[in-house]
């Protein structure tokens, strides 16, 4: 690589700028070339990423330091308001009342959906455990830079860390959510135990995905300006608020919009926690023509979804949740990786 | 830990170029941006700084190794280098081992307390959960901020800051410690505890490499000095007292009075000795 045309920089030394060292003992460099000398003693480029299996054994090492942060992030954040630590029930609860205020009672977008506000806050809730893992991995470099200029340890520590204090949110929102659940009549069965596994499969999303928002967030600072409409957008064509079933498209893009990862998140944790979804369901029943069309088109619907062919066989639901997960583990951790040395530039 | 001798950092034909962003070019408003995206150009605003040109250097285990140079000389951005912060555009650093970064302004986690800190930080460097218990007193002693420990940091002066950072970074034993004018904020206390932490760690083959305006400091700290200016080195070598007094004279600065036998710096008032 020729420097030469790098000199035009500022600071290039003058002539009359060199100074008087004569008569001082300068050190001498070894004889070897440095490079080679380097390699003879075993020393690495400082600004070399480790391989991957060390990575990961480092990573391993710090699971301390990584739910200690979360923690202590967790604590710190609510210091400053009154309330304190109940804003994390707070949060999603108000969520859920405006989405139950606007789409339910102003615009009734509930039709033919039974128990629509257990269905609607389950689905925020969980909604809002993905997106908030995004949101702020993305500007997690960016906010521990002093931390990762003055200490060492693999960078991927932090991300991860972020996914944690989120983890430890929706468990007590999941806690919030099983008594509205309650309210609203829906009965405790055996079936509530599926969301632990549905969990657990969103978790390992969204450290996949909060690794690979979080190396974009940390040189594209247009990125975590841009975030918050995509995750709208979203929301929006995830079924949070509808049946994605009731839309008016074409069935390839029903089925599209049905396996994307955060409604089939989503669609896991509703059948496991409301019955009136695992009844409802469509293919729940045998199919019936005349009853779902009626569900599709009868001005005062009828809960008749279940009489209607599903469009993606929810059996296979549980497979879309472990490949989901599992293809963001890999490649939003190799992505993060990749970029190992140059997080703390800034 | 590396064999006495054995070098440490090596710094091969070194050169490091920052890009800053909008500095200068347009106007930087909504409208030039906007012209400049439909225009499909480059950023006009991107400038390069060529910080570090051509540096060489070998530093062994046990090395203190003072950087000096006037302010913009590249003391700082070297020391980045080292700690693998800043990809180097030409030629290489190489280091054995670890290298941890002390700055100035290098905050820790500046809403959570001093304790949460300490903590967070032994285990952030990858020590056991025990031996993280084990350290805390003696760090929290060392830094001797007492109180204040239990308050967030953002409550702390810059000097305690510093001080909590120093002790937490110096607790465990480093394989290359980079200081950055960590120390120039500390009180004369400080200073002494922390010389002695160096002195302690280059006993432990490891290097330490101390970036300071306080020249004294320099020299009571370090055997070898790196002096550096516009980017390349003046001159480097164990002549500590020889490169500082050149130094001092090149800068305009007035010629410390010496000891001739000993080197030592002679003071009129007799100095808060350790």
């Amino acid at each position: 690589m020729s420097n030469d045309r790098r000199l035009s920089a500022p600071g290039q030394l003058q002539a009359g700028d060199e100074f008087a060292t004569s008569g001082l003992v300068a050190a001498e460099l070894p004889d070897t070339p440095l490079a080679e000398l380097a390699t003879q003693h075993g020393l690495r480029p400082s600004a070399e990423r480790p391989p991957v299996i060390q990575y990961l054994r480092h990573l391993w090492q710090r699971r301390h330091f990584i739910m200690a942060f979360a923690t202590a992030r967790n604590i710190a954040m609510y210091t400053e308001a009154r309330l304190g630590q109940v804003w994390q029930v707070l949060t999603p609860l108000l969520n859920a009342g405006v989405y139950f205020l606007i789409f339910g009672l102003l615009l009734h977008i509930n039709r033919g959906i039974p128990n629509y506000l257990a269905f609607l806050v389950t689905g925020v809730f969980v909604f809002n455990f993905t997106q908030r893992a995004f949101i702020s991995t993305s500007t997690v470099v960016t906010e521990s830079l002093p931390l990762i200029r003055a200490l060492h340890f693999p960078r991927a520590a932090l991300p991860l860390a972020y996914v944690m204090i989120e983890l430890q949110q929706m468990v007590l929102s999941m806690a919030v959510l099983a008594v509205i659940v309650l309210c609203t009549g829906e009965p405790i069965s055996w079936y509530w135990l599926l969301v632990i596994p549905a969990l657990l499969l969103q978790t390992i999303f969204n450290v996949g995905a909060g690794l690979a928002t979080a190396r974009l967030g940390s040189n594209v600072n247009d990125f975590s300006q841009l975030l918050p409409f995509l995750m709208r957008t979203w929301l929006y064509v995830s079924g949070v608020l509808f049946q994605i079933s009731t839309l008016d498209i074409a069935r390839k893009w029903v089925a599209l919009l049905q396996i994307n990862p955060a409604a089939i998140y989503i669609g896991l944790i509703r059948e496991a926690l409301l019955k009136s979804q695992r009844q409802s369901q469509p293919g729940a029943m045998p199919y019936n023509a005349l009853k779902c069309a009626q569900w599709h088109h009868a001005k005062k619907p009828l809960d008749w979804s279940a009489y209607c062919a599903p469009v993606t066989n929810p059996a296979h639901y549980w497979y879309y949740a472990i490949a989901w997960a599992v293809l963001a583990l890999v490649v939003g951790f190799f992505f993060f990786w990749r970029a190992e040395a140059k997080y703390g530039r800034g | 830990m590396a064999a006495a001798d054995a070098p440490m950092v090596i710094a091969d034909d070194l050169h490091i170029v920052y890009r800053v962003f909008g500095a200068g070019g347009d106007k930087g408003t909504a409208a030039t941006a906007l012209l400049r995206i439909m225009g499909r150009k480059t950023r006009g605003s991107i400038r390069e700084v060529h910080a570090i040109r051509g540096v060489s250097f070998v530093a062994y285990s046990g090395d203190a190794v003072g950087v000096i140079g006037r302010n913009g000389s590249g003391k700082t951005t070297l020391l980045r280098a080292i700690a693998g912060l800043l990809p180097p555009e030409q030629g290489n650093v190489y280091i054995n081992g670890e290298a941890a970064l002390l700055g100035v302004n290098a905050a820790l986690l500046d809403d959570l307390t001093g304790e949460r800190n300490v903590v967070l930080g032994c285990l952030a460097m990858g020590m056991s959960k025990a031996e993280t218990k084990e350290k805390f007193p003696a760090i929290v002693d060392f830094s001797g901020v007492g109180d204040f420990i239990d308050l967030p940091m953002k409550a702390y002066s810059s000097g305690m800051g510093s001080r909590l950072r120093f002790a937490i970074a110096a607790s465990k034993s480093q394989d290359i410690l980079l200081v950055d004018e960590a120390l120039a904020t500390g009180d004369a206390e400080f200073r002494v505890k922390s010389h002695a932490r160096i002195q302690e760690l280059r006993k432990d083959a490891g290097t330490v490499f101390l970036v300071a305006h306080n020249l004294e400091e320099v020299e009571q700290t370090c055997n070898r000095v790196i002096w550096m200016e516009r980017g390349k080195i003046v001159t480097q070598g164990e002549d500590v007292i020889g490169i500082i007094d050149r130094y001092i004279e090149a800068s305009g600065g007035t010629p410390v009075d010496r000891d001739p036998v000993t080197g030592k710096r002679i003071h009129t008032r007799v100095p808060a000795k350790t």
